[in-house]
C-alpha cells in the first residue's frame, strides 16, 4: 500500500494533487466531470477585495507546449466568494486554500482577515506574483522587502497558515524565498507564470489585449523544477510545486526537486480529468521508482 | 455529469478554399447536439482545445458534422485527420439557439464566412418545425463560398462576396433591405459583421453567436468573457453562450 498523504501546516492532504489557482474557478465546472472529493485539496481562484472584471479579450493564446493568459484576476470579490463559493467547495470535505491578491498591503490584509473569519478555509495562498494586473500583484513578488512586508502583515492579521506564491520573473528566486520565510511564511507556492508575449503577424501587434501574459503549461516545467530545487536548499518551510504538470511522473519529479505537494493548472484545460487521473496512477509511479510513500520522495533529488 | 467523449472521424473533405467538412461518429453526441452548440476538440500536440460549432447532427446515422477553416497549426493538423481516427471531444457544449415557434413564423439566417456552419443545422431544425427560412450568406470571395445550395433547400438564399467575385458585391448588411418580412434573425460571423447587423436590425429581435479564444471551454477560467449590462457585468461565451440575444452583450 503506497501512502499518498502529506501533512503541511494547516493542511492534512490525503494525496498531494490539487488544482492550481485560476485554472479551476471555484470548482463548480469541474464538479460536473468528477467528484471533487478525490482531490488532495483545492486552491481557489484569486480573491480581490472588490469584484473585478479583468482585462479585455483576447485573454489567452496558445504557444509551443504552453499558453499565455492575461485574465486580469476577474473574480466576484472576497465577500461573494465566501458567501457563494466556499460553501459549495466545503461540501467535498477537502482542504480549501484561498488565493489572496491585492493591489496594496491594506487590501491583502483585509482579504486575509476576511478569510480568517470565514469557516472552511484552511490556508491562504498569498498571490504576490500575478503578472497581469497593472498595480500591485507582481511588484510585491519581485521586491524582497515588499514581499517581506506584505507577508508579515498578512501573518499578523490572520491565524491561517500562509503559503506565499512566488514569481519566477526575478533574477534571484532564493532571495525572495528567504525573505518570505523570514517574514513568517508557513510555506511557499511556486512557480507562478512567466511573463511573455505573442505578436499576431497579420495584425502586427501583440495578440493579447493586455499585450503581455503569463506563460504556463509544459514549456515552463524545467524552470519550475530548477527553481524549486534551488530554493529547497535554502529554506526549511514546505513547498507547493507547480508549473507544467501533466502526468504522475511530473509529480514525482516535483517531489524529488523538493516540493511536498503539487498543483496542476493548464493541464485541466486539455483534460478536465487530469487531476483524478494523476492521483490514480501516482501509486504505481512511486512504486516503479522505489518509493512507498509521497513523503519518502520529497527532496530525494538532492541526495548525492 | 459532463464527460469527454471519443468521436471517430468518418470523412474529411475540403468543400471550399481552406474550408473543411468533417463528419464524426458518436451516437450519443449526435442525439444530444442542439443547433448553436459546439464541440471542444483536442488536437494532439496543442495545449488548448479548439471550439468548433456543429454544422449538422444526424441521430439516425449517429454522426455530427463540423466545418472549420485552416487558419493555424491546430486546424491544419485537424484537416489532415483520416477516416477511422479518434478525436477527443468535450461537448456538445454551450447553450445553442433558442426558437419560440409560437412567435417566429419566418426566420432570417445571416452568416459570415466560417460563421455560416451553425446556421445550417439551425435552418434544418427550423424547417422541421414548419418555420420559414430566408438566408443571407457572406464570404470573402468566390473560392470561399460553401453550402449555398443546401441553404436554398430551406428557402430563398442570398450570397454576397466582399470582392464581388460571386453573387452580390458587398457585405451581408447591404442585402438586408431586400429580404422581406421576418420575425427573428439568427446571426453568426466576424464580430465586425455582428456589430453592423445588430445596429442595422436594432428594431428586430435577434440572436447572435459569438466566438472567442477559449481556455478551459467549460466556464472555469474566464478567458472568453464579453461585457454585458447584467449584474455581474459580463457573460462567458463558452457556457452562457455562445448564443446571446442581440443586445444582451456589448460587442
Amino acid at each position: 500500500m503506497i501512502d499518498l498523504s502529506v501533512d503541511l501546516p494547516g493542511l492534512k492532504l490525503k494525496n498531494p494533487v490539487m488544482p492550481a489557482s485560476g485554472c479551476f474557478g471555484f470548482g463548480r465546472e469541474y464538479s460536473e466531470f468528477y467528484n471533487l472529493r478525490q482531490l488532495g485539496g483545492v486552491i481557489m481562484k484569486a480573491a480581490t477585495g472588490e469584484h473585478r472584471l479583468g482585462n479585455d479579450t483576447p485573454r489567452v493564446a496558445e504557444t509551443a507546449s504552453g499558453m499565455l493568459n492575461a485574465i486580469g484576476l476577474q473574480n466576484p470579490g472576497v465577500e461573494k466568494i465566501i458567501a457563494n463559493e466556499v460553501p459549495f467547495l466545503a461540501k467535498y470535505d477537502i482542504p480549501i486554500l484561498a488565493n489572496v491578491a491585492g493591489s496594496t498591503v491594506e487590501e491583502y490584509v483585509a482579504i486575509a482577515e476576511r478569510f480568517n473569519r470565514s469557516e472552511s478555509v484552511n490556508a491562504l495562498e498569498l498571490n504576490i506574483s500575478c503578472p497581469n494586473v497593472k498595480e500591485g500583484g507582481i511588484q510585491f513578488g519581485t521586491d524582497p522587502s515588499m514581499a517581506r512586508d506584505v507577508t508579515e502583515k498578512v501573518k499578523a492579521a490572520s491565524d491561517l497558515p500562509v503559503y506565499v506564491k512566488l514569481s519566477p520573473n526575478v533574477s534571484d528566486i532564493v532571495e525572495m524565498a528567504k525573505a518570505v520565510e523570514q517574514a513568517g511564511a508557513d510555506g511557499l507556492s511556486m512557480i507562478n507564470t512567466l511573463t511573455g508575449m505573442q505578436i499576431d503577424l497579420s495584425r502586427r501587434k501583440p495578440l493579447l489585449a493586455n499585450q503581455t501574459g503569463g506563460l504556463s503549461g509544459q514549456a515552463i516545467k524545467p524552470i519550475a523544477i530548477r527553481m524549486i530545487y534551488e530554493v529547497k536548499q535554502h529554506v526549511a518551510i514546505p513547498i507547493m510545486g507547480m508549473g507544467g504538470i501533466l502526468t504522475a511522473e511530473d509529480v514525482l519529479e516535483f517531489l524529488l526537486a523538493g516540493a511536498s505537494t503539487v498543483a496542476v493548472g493548464t493541464a485541466n484545460f486539455q483534460n478536465p480529468y487530469v487531476c483524478p487521473e494523476i492521483i490514480e496512477v501516482l501509486p504505481n509511479v512511486l512504486q516503479k521508482y522505489g518509493f512507498d510513500s509521497v513523503k519518502a520522495a520529497i527532496g530525494k533529488g538532492h541526495e548525492a | 455529469m459532463k464527460k469527454r467523449v471519443d468521436m471517430i472521424v468518418q470523412s474529411v473533405r475540403e468543400i471550399a478554399l481552406d474550408t473543411f467538412e468533417m463528419t464524426l461518429q458518436n451516437a450519443e453526441t449526435a442525439n444530444t447536439a442542439k443547433p448553436g452548440q459546439f464541440l471542444y476538440l483536442s488536437v494532439e500536440g496543442h495545449t488548448l482545445r479548439r471550439p468548433i460549432s456543429i454544422a449538422d447532427a444526424d441521430p439516425e446515422s449517429g454522426t455530427v458534422t463540423i466545418l472549420f477553416k485552416t487558419t493555424g497549426d491546430g486546424t491544419k493538423h485537424l484537416s489532415m485527420f483520416c477516416s477511422g481516427m479518434n478525436l477527443d471531444v468535450i461537448g456538445p457544449t454551450g447553450n445553442g439557439f433558442y426558437c419560440d415557434a409560437g412567435t417566429v413564423k419566418t426566420a432570417l439566417l445571416i452568416g459570415g464566412g466560417i460563421g455560416v456552419p451553425p446556421l445550417y443545422y439551425l435552418g434544418k431544425e427550423l424547417r422541421k418545425n414548419g418555420i420559414g427560412v430566408i438566408t443571407v450568406l457572406g464570404f470573402q470571395s468566390k473560392e470561399y463560398v460553401f453550402y449555398e445550395e443546401m441553404f436554398q433547400e430551406f428557402g430563398k438564399a442570398y450570397v454576397a462576396t466582399n470582392d464581388g467575385s460571386y453573387g452580390y458585391q458587398g457585405y451581408v448588411t447591404d442585402i438586408l433591405d431586400q429580404v422581406g418580412h421576418f420575425d427573428h434573425y439568427y446571426s453568426c460571423g466576424p464580430i465586425s459583421m455582428l456589430r453592423a447587423i445588430t445596429s442595422k436590425l436594432r428594431t428586430h429581435s435577434g440572436s447572435i453567436s459569438l466566438e472567442e479564444r477559449m481556455g478551459c471551454g467549460i466556464g472555469a477560467c474566464f478567458a472568453c468573457v464579453i461585457p454585458a449590462d447584467n449584474e455581474g457585468g459580463y457573460r462567458k461565451i463558452c457556457t452562457d453562450g455562445p448564443v446571446f440575444a442581440a443586445g444582451e452583450v456589448r460587442l
